[in-house]
């Protein structure tokens, strides 16, 4: 019985795209997420994750199917097939990576638009009067304009080895990062000595926090918990210990939170709408 | 397969080491294209200090154009009086090529000195701002190549003073090294002049 | 082959010492230096494997309790660096550059045989010194990265001895590579061709040209370093105004070359044992060399991929996507052909085909995390994590080095004129895949999960994965037992390996193992197809066990 090798091509092909997919799919090796960008994020990982396994599994498979079809057994002299190339072959996998990766390129593009990666900055609202050059990462998940959307602002200040969390408009200072819920955050950052990075694995963001570069970085946090934040960049002997939290609480829990530890007793929260 | 194991029938005298022909200046030329880009790099930091980081208030960063000038002209007539010792040597006159040599290094030297009447009277020092740093870093190690160049000059002058050393008109290989170097660090400094005094 | 066993005569008198004294001297002969080189770089791998394994021993446990945290930090510092410097690039560049490249062109040396030596014996003092800064003030802490403003504010005696010694090593490295330029291009024998050169030579070729075009801006940016430390200038200071993002660019100008300073040559390695190995001709010569090029150039175009979180502006990062991800295009055709080159051939499944098959396994899955890095977006959330560290531990380690192993494999009969024992290697094999994929590969779950790379101490919810990494990394230094044992064991009484034990084409096999002084005695042969191997498909079955067999292997 001999099947036409182009329908087993074919089928060891579909099985492959399948089974890629499949795992893509269904394997999870993410945390949770927990802000407005992470699903997104979680959507390119999928992606890659699926060509990633379609590309491995199918460049092993064919290794191992030749290793052992081709193996030379005891007793066998002689060479393989002089084959010293073949054109429209070479041509064929010159051009499936290059469609793939400028596929990948530009959806990763897309991806990084809607993470809020290509937000033109907003200048700099926090509250200084100089035209200080801001630096920017990543911005929240569908920022419109940092007006309409009521950011909260908050100052981070990274030194050896712990983040500072500041809250300008209560003139809070905590340890502890603590934000409400669905509404969007602006962290303006600041190193005091070395470069540090704030990480927080759940809601897929890391912004490298510079020695006389402030940056500013946006995000939504969607989902209420305790995340870690994460030192990511070497900072020193400390470098592991340099860790904290971000509490995201539910509006009312954190509108509470703040209204305790608030030392100018803030006008109605709500209407402190950040300025432009 | 054609795999030619040959016989013995070409001249050639096996055994002996280094009989392939001479590729010393193809490494030197390798050389300094390597050379070359540690300036590269040194410039690219120059020119992005300039574009991302604005001089301090108070700062000072001014550099004066008639000794760099005049530093320009210096090198530029050593290369060409460089050029005229090859070309004398090529001749196997090598009094003439001795004395365009002697010439050459003492523009070089000129060249020091003028370098070092510049540092003295610029109004910033090395550790005073971040440009004035970069400045020196890339005139420093510019000044560095060119006292080595110095030395190499004097060092073919003294071993061209007699007819059958080892600089002669037929293998010249020292002079050749040496002038190649020198016009290469010549072209550096144009490319450093403009960079730092002109833009 | 009409090579008659040469009698050791006619090797010109020389001042040089003679017998196994001459591998300690300032020896001028290429097969010499290069096996200095290989030796030397694998005590220098023994160190770094030994700092790994203190790596992974202070990882099994959340806690700081093995080591201090400085020292955490010093160790990790002298490891990354001991590995790149003073491992992979002296070993795939300078040993098996510096043995096979003379016998490729036809030539009895390198062109210039002295700085060939210099180069060489710039790398032991240099390496002394980095780890005798260790016991002496303690070791630079800043990574092998070595970013500022860090690696100005830690102790500065360490950090200044580091640069000096990355300094001469990447001097080395210059001469090196200029050496190899210069033989490639200029001492061919007279009739042979570029497009005849094994594929070795290629990737050396565009190794060297990535040496000598950007190791020297890691040389000039280190002296800003050096002078930021030692003369307090402000170059990459913040607070006397300095820029550290520019160091981190300067930087990785040399450090992403420095990548394909590591792989290029293990690729030419592995086109060179294939072919023999699987009695068939590299598949797609001419792709092969255009590709080597090509990474060439993409290599120098894309090193801010590393700072994707340092702040760079949206379409600087939008560029260094596009043009890391397409340099998968490339390599992909390097791969594929090596597939193809495996297809329908007559496969000998020995250590050296085995390392190699190993490397394109370990390698594919590395470059793969390598292009899903290379996406903005992606890499934000793992940047500086372990899922980094397990990208390039795939591609340097299942890489490179497993194309080391499979080059001593494949060349030990060529070094030593014995066969090395291939139960002991495939066993060798077998331990170091395992183990290597053990230690490795949970460590991508652990970047995705939160983990940052260079700490001593993390959440406690990692520690079984960092366990179970750290009885790979155990296996791993396990696996070097039984290969020290085979390489020392066969040197003194493994079989007599014979000119050509693999019936080879390229020409380092046709002439006696060892090879004499001068490579050749008579005159160098002229090898126009390097991987003439192989049936012509018109040939086919009938002729297999008939005159081409015997012709090709040359009775
Ligand atoms: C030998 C060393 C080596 C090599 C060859 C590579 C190869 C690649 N590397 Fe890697 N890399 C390192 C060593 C290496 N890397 C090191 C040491 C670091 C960390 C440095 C530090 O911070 O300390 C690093 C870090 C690093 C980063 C930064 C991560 C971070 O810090 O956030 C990135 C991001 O783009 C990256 C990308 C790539 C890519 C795209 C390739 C590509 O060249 C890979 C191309 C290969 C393939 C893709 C596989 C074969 C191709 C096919 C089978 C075709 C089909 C495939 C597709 C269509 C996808 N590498
Ligand atoms: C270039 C090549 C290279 C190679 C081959 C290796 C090989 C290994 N590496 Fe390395 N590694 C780097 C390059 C390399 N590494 C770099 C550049 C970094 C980044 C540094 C930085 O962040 O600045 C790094 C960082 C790094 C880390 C991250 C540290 C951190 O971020 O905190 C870890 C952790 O697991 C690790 C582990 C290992 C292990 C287990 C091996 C093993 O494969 C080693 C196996 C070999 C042996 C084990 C040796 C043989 C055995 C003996 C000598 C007996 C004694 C040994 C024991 C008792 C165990 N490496
Ligand atoms: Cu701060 Cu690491
Ligand atoms: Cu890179």
């Amino acid at each position: 019985m001999q099947i036409p090798s182009a329908i087993l091509t074919l089928v060891i092909g579909m099985v492959l795209a399948l089974g890629g997919l499949w795992i893509g799919q269904n394997i999870n090796l993410l945390p949770i997420d927990a802000s407005a960008n992470a699903p997104i994020y979680d959507e390119l990982f999928k992606v890659l994750f699926t060509i990633g396994s379609i590309l491995f599994i199918g460049i092993v498979g064919l290794l191992v199917f030749s290793l052992i079809r081709f193996r030379r057994r005891s007793g066998q002299l002689g060479d393989g097939l002089a084959i010293e190339g073949n054109l429209p072959l070479e041509i064929f996998w010159t051009a499936v990576p290059a469609v793939v990766v400028l596929f990948v390129g530009l959806y990763s593009y897309d991806i990084y638009d809607r993470m809020g990666g290509m937000v033109p900055l907003a200048h700099d609202h926090m509250g200084g009067a100089h035209d200080e050059q801001i630096w920017g990462g990543i911005s929240s998940g569908s920022i419109e304009s940092a007006a309409a959307t009521n950011a909260l602002p908050v100052e981070v200040t990274a030194m050896q080895f712990a983040f500072l969390f500041h809250y300008p408009e209560g003139d809070i200072t905590s340890g502890e990062l603590h934000v409400p819920a669905d509404r969007p955050i602006t962290l303006r950052m600041e190193a005091k000595d070395v470069i540090h990075a704030f990480w927080v694995p759940e809601f897929r963001l890391k912004q490298d926090v510079i020695p006389g570069q402030p940056t500013q970085l946006s995000f939504t946090p969607t989902r209420t918990g305790r995340y870690p934040i994460v030192c990511a960049e070497l900072c020193g002997p400390y470098h592991g210990g340099m860790r904290s939290t971000v509490v995201v609480e539910s509006p009312e829990d954190w509108d509470s939170w703040y209204r305790d530890n608030a030392k100018a007793a803030p006008e109605d929260e709500t209407l402190t709408i950040a300025n432009a | 397969m054609t795999t030619t194991v040959p016989t013995k029938d070409q001249n050639h005298s096996h055994g002996e080491h280094a009989e392939h022909p001479d590729h010393r200046m193809f490494g030197l030329a390798t050389f300094l294209v390597a050379d070359a880009m540690t300036f590269a790099g040194f410039f690219a930091a120059y020119l992005t200090f300039k574009a991302v980081n604005p001089l301090p208030d108070g700062a000072i960063y001014e550099l004066e154009l008639p000794l760099p000038i005049l530093n320009t002209v210096l090198l530029l007539v050593s290369s060409a009086t460089f050029h005229r010792a090859g070309q004398a040597i090529r001749q196997d006159d090598h009094g003439r090529c001795r004395r365009w040599l002697l010439i050459t290094a003492g523009l070089g030297l000129a060249f020091l000195v003028s370098q070092m009447v510049e540092y003295f009277t610029l109004p910033f020092g090395l550790t005073d701002n971040l440009y004035a740093s970069t400045f020196f870093a890339a005139t420093g190690f510019h000044g560095l190549h060119v006292t080595l160049g110095a030395l190499m000059i004097l060092i073919v002058w003294w071993q061209a003073r007699q007819p059958q050393g080892r600089v002669t008109a037929a293998d010249h290989f020292p002079l050749e090294a040496a002038e190649l170097y020198w016009h290469f660090v010549d072209g550096i400094w144009v490319i450093l002049f403009v960079i730092l005094y002109l833009l | 082959m009409t090579i008659s066993l040469p009698p050791e005569t006619s090797s010109p008198p020389r001042l040089q010492p003679s017998g196994w004294l001459r591998y300690f001297s300032f020896s001028v002969d290429h097969k010499v230096i290069g096996l200095q080189y290989l030796v030397c770089g694998f005590v220098f791998y023994l160190i770094g494997g030994a700092l790994a394994g203190a790596i992974r021993t202070e990882l099994t446990s959340p806690v700081s309790d093995f080591m201090a945290r400085d020292v955490y930090n010093q160790v990790l510092t002298l490891h990354g660096t001991v590995m790149i410097f003073l491992w992979i690039v002296p070993v795939v560049n300078g040993a098996f550059g510096n043995y096979l490249i003379p016998f490729y062109v036809g030539a009895r040396d390198m062109a210039f045989p002295r700085l060939n030596a210099v180069a060489f014996w710039l790398i032991p003092p240099a390496g002394l010194m980095l780890i005798t800064s260790y016991f002496l003030t303690g070791a630079a802490q800043s990574g092998w990265t070595a970013y500022p403003p860090l690696s100005i504010t830690t102790p500065a005696t360490g950090q200044i001895i580091w640069i000096l010694s990355v300094l001469l090593l990447g001097g080395s490295s210059i001469f090196g590579g200029i050496n190899f330029i210069a033989t490639i291009l200029k001492l061919r024998r007279p009739g042979l061709k570029l497009m005849q050169l094994p594929m070795y030579c290629w990737a050396m070729l565009g190794t060297s040209i990535l040496v000598v075009l950007s190791t020297p801006v890691l040389a000039g940016t280190l002296v800003l370093l050096s002078f930021d430390i030692v003369a307090h200038t402000g170059f990459f200071n913040p607070t006397l105004g300095g820029n550290v993002v520019v160091y981190q660019h300067l930087f990785w100008f040399y450090s992403h070359p420095a990548v394909y300073i590591m792989v290029l040559p293990a690729f030419g390695l592995v086109s060179e044992i294939l072919p023999v190995h699987a009695r068939k001709p590299l598949f797609g010569y001419v792709t092969m060399v255009y590709s080597i090029m090509a990474i060439v150039v993409l290599g120098l175009i894309v090193w801010a991929h590393h700072m994707f979180t340092s702040g760079t502006p949206p379409w600087m990062r939008l560029f260094f996507t596009i043009a890391t991800a397409f340099i998968a295009v490339p390599t992909g055709i390097k791969f594929f052909n090596w597939l193809a080159t495996l297809w329908g051939g007559r496969i000998s499944l020995n250590s050296a085909m085995l390392f190699s098959c190993g490397f394109i396994v370990n390698f594919v899955l590395g470059g793969i995390t390598g292009v899903a890095l290379a996406q903005v977006p992606f890499d934000i959330h793992v940047h500086d994590t372990y899922f980094v560290v397990a990208h390039f531990h795939y591609i340097v380690f299942g890489g490179s080095v497993f194309v080391i192993f499979a080059s001593i494999y494949h060349w030990y009969p060529k070094f030593t004129g014995r066969m090395l024992n291939e139960d002991l290697g495939r066993l060798h094999c077998a331990l170091t895949f395992i183990g290597f994929n053990l230690c490795f590969g949970p460590q991508h779950w652990l970047g995705l999960n939160g983990m940052p790379r260079r700490v001593a101490e993390y959440d406690p919810q990692f520690t079984l994965i960092n366990q179970i990494s750290s009885v790979g990394a155990l296996l791993m230094a396990i696996s070097t037992l039984p290969f020290l044992w085979n390489v020392i064991h066969s040197a003194l009484s493994g079989p007599v390996a014979g000119d050509n034990p693999w019936k080879a084409l390229t020409p380092e096999w046709l002439t006696s193992s060892p090879p004499p002084v001068e490579n050749w005695i008579g005159e160098a042969p002229l090898v126009e197809e390097p991987y003439g191997y192989g049936v012509p498909p018109d040939e086919l079955d009938l002729t297999a066990t008939s005159g081409r067999d015997l012709w090709s292997s040359g009775k």
